[in-house]
């Protein structure tokens, strides 16, 4: 068998061989691809969570100054009446002045002066008044508090002002920076966990800023969004997907939900404007507002999930549940709408997520005003989370930076905590099924 | 199920039931008695469309009380379409349209005044691919049950549950677990848990579309064999691609062709001494 095979069977397996090392080129090409894309993502993902997360962590730490405040008598209370309003009309921005001259004695000077007393938050008076109308016996004693010190400070404190920089591109100069370093030196500046972040409304002043207000805003208007949306939605599905006889109209009605879905959402922003405030008169700014616009934008979602989750119950159920004589209804309230619910979750889920990082329409209906009080009702001023993102990324405080990568990280947070509840809710609707 | 029987036994006899054909008036191309005495179920003239697709021509036909009638023929044939017209289950198809009349007991099933939960209540069905619930076996055999309001208390319930098991022959194999879901049991035993879920309602009659298609030879000689013994209290229609099961379990055979209903007759005669060419040839696998 020298000679080389020429016979057809031969060429063709020769053939076959060489047209395989093609194939299967082919096919660790497609595969390198793949990685690579996978590759590429996941660095997107990464590089997106490294820098949100090396910027905004210091947003969650906060500085203190410690001071020896004497609660003298005769600035809060001459009269010496103890009266509550007196005391809450108090001048505690004076104790707080006079306990940073005891501690600098040597600064005199009136533009210096400011300059101290701009160590401490223009908000740590409250400290002082809270602790002295919960008891007036402070009066006329000292005490050591622990007080809200100033954004420049704070930066200062984290490390996050570049000393070597020439003193007029920083905004806190030489003289500050010792004042702070000496107070460090003696244990009086502490970098603590930052509750306020957590617990305040938005506010002019970083230092007293928090996302609170935001995050109660964005969960009042996400529970008007779901509770209207997914009974309106799944409703709408089931009657679409099982019981409307195909018509010219169905069709029409489907090609509609299908474009609303791909509305631009700001869109929906006008129209909420146009009807629920100028038409209905509903309040600015209020997360039944918010929740109603939402609604109209997750709604389109929504349908073409459910109905997508109700196409894919298998057909054998339905016959069996009616072959037994359920009524249409029963078949579709015991077997399919069980056996859709994850995946209607799964819709619903998608459809928050997106209504919880929406910004747009809501600039429509006034949700980006300043509002410093955490929203009481579902009528109450209020902002969202992605909004108040939006609205400190734009403040020209330097201390604002970190705060807005804080407030991603709490938005992203809170999109992680739904996807963890759908995931764990869907899981508890397959086992039981 | 003995004064079920009686009961409806009663009932028909207050309605005039033809002996045949041409003494009832109507005409049918059919070899064979179309026509049984006392039937269960009688259709007449009955025509099924599918939009334009005339599935079902002019089909007359009796199903016996307490007997197994099959239908045969080659795939296409209308022989499923007779059977799911006959408890109403082509209404959930949009374009299927129905004339002619089929009687239950007597009473026009396609009459306005009859309920079609009520009917398929009263003529169950199993079918091809077994479909048990998602749910416990238990959940499986209750449902029926409790949506038509059959049971009082739990207990009533459990004595379902445990009979319609020991009538399908499953009881013993699923005492201990019918907390179990229905879709963990074998393919076999899932179809003897769709049997016992359609008699847990006490049908009069059951339909059976190709019960067996999808399960190996044992499975399918333990339904065969169920088949058989569930003949003493219910009426059953099979329809079947597996003309041995036609012969090994039913009394009638009927063959439909195209739409037509071909011939019926005793099963013994179709198979041996079949009256119609199209049947001799299909018995004999020449087409099919």
């Amino acid at each position: 068998m020298s000679e080389p095979d020429l016979t057809p069977r031969a060429r063709t397996r020769d053939r076959v061989a060489a047209s395989l090392r093609r194939r299967y080129r082919a096919e660790r090409r497609f595969r390198a691809y793949g990685i690579g894309a996978v590759a590429i993502g996941l660095l997107f993902v990464v590089f997106v969570f490294y820098t949100i997360i090396s910027k905004g962590y210091p947003a969650f730490l906060q500085t203190y100054v410690q001071l020896d405040v004497d609660y003298s008598a005769e600035l809060l209370d001459p009269e010496g009446k103890r009266a509550t309003a007196d005391l809450e009309s108090a001048d505690y921005q004076a104790l707080i002045k006079a306990a940073l001259r005891e501690r600098f004695p040597e600064v005199t000077e009136r533009a210096e002066l400011r300059k101290l007393y701009a160590l401490i938050s223009s908000g740590a008076d409250l400290t002082l008044r809270n602790r002295v109308l919960s008891d007036p016996g402070r009066i006329g004693k000292r005490e050591s508090v622990w007080l809200l010190a100033k954004d420049q400070v704070d930066l200062l404190a984290k490390g996050e002002v570049d000393r070597s920089l020439p003193e007029s591109q920083r905004n806190i100069d030489d003289q500050a920076i010792g004042w702070v370093d000496r107070l460090r030196a003696e244990h009086r500046l502490e970098t603590r966990f930052n509750v306020a972040f957590f617990r305040n409304g938005d506010s002019r002043e970083p230092e007293q800023a928090g996302v609170w207000g935001a995050v109660v805003g964005s969960f009042f208007t996400l529970v008007v969004t779901l509770g209207l949306s997914f009974p309106i939605g799944v409703a709408a599905a089931v009657y679409l997907e099982e019981f409307a006889k195909r018509s010219r109209f169905t069709d029409l009605i489907e090609v509609n939900i299908n474009n609303l879905a791909a509305v631009p959402s700001i869109v929906f922003g006008l129209l909420g404007l146009a009807m629920f405030i100028q038409f209905f008169g509903l309040p600015r700014s209020a997360p039944l507002v918010g929740g109603l616009v939402l609604t109209l934008m997750t709604l389109p979602t929504i349908i073409i999930t459910s109905r997508a989750a109700l196409k894919a119950v298998p057909p054998s159920i339905r016959e069996a549940a009616l072959g037994m004589g359920a009524s249409r209804v029963q078949t579709m309230l015991h077997h399919v709408l069980p056996l859709a619910m994850p995946g209607m979750l799964t819709g619903a889920i998608i459809g928050m997520a997106r209504a919880l990082g929406e910004s747009a329409p809501l600039l429509m209906i006034g949700m980006v005003a300043f509002v410093a009080d955490v929203p009481k009702s579902l009528s109450s001023a209020a902002t969202v989370l992605p909004v108040q993102v939006y609205l400190w990324s734009s403040s020209p405080e330097r201390a604002f930076v970190e705060r807005t990568s804080g407030a991603i990280i709490v938005l992203l947070a809170f999109l992680l905590i739904m996807n963890a509840a759908a995931v764990f809710l869907r899981s508890r609707f397959e086992r039981r099924w | 199920m003995g004064d079920n029987t009686s009961s409806a036994a009663v009932r028909t006899s207050l309605t005039a039931v033809p002996a045949s054909g041409a003494q009832a008036g109507f005409t049918t191309r059919t070899v064979g008695e179309v026509v049984v005495p006392n039937p269960v179920m009688s259709a007449r003239a009955v025509n099924v469309y599918y939009g334009d697709k005339h599935a079902i021509k002019d089909v007359s036909l009796d199903i016996g009380r307490n007997a197994v009638i099959a239908l045969i023929g080659p795939s296409g044939c209308g022989k499923s379409t007779f059977l799911r017209s006959l408890n109403r289950m082509n209404d959930t198809i949009e374009a299927a349209r129905i004339t002619g009349s089929i009687t239950l007991d007597g009473e026009d099933i396609y009459d306005r005044q009859q309920d079609v939960v009520q009917l398929r209540a009263r003529v169950g069905m199993v079918f091809q691919k077994p479909n048990p619930f998602p749910k416990s076996i238990y959940e499986n055999i209750a449902y029926g049950p409790r949506i038509h309001g059959l049971v009082a208390s739990r207990a009533d319930l459990d004595e379902i549950v445990q009979t319609s098991l020991q009538k399908a022959g499953l009881w013993e194999e699923v005492k201990d677990r019918l907390d179990h879901s229905g879709t963990s049991l074998s393919g076999g035993q899932q179809q003897r848990l769709c049997i016992a879920r359609a008699i847990a309602v006490d049908p009069e009659v059951i339909l059976m579309d190709e019960p067996c298609s999808a399960l190996d030879p044992i499975a399918t000689a333990r339904i065969e064999d169920l088949i058989d013994e569930l003949r003493q209290n219910y009426t059953i229609v099979i329809v079947t691609h597996n003309m041995q099961q036609a012969a090994r379990v039913s009394q009638r055979t009927a063959y439909f062709h195209l739409g037509d209903l071909i011939e019926v007759g005793p099963t013994e005669q179709i198979f041996t001494n079949p009256g119609h060419k199209l049947t001799e040839d299909y018995i004999t696998g020449r087409f099919g």
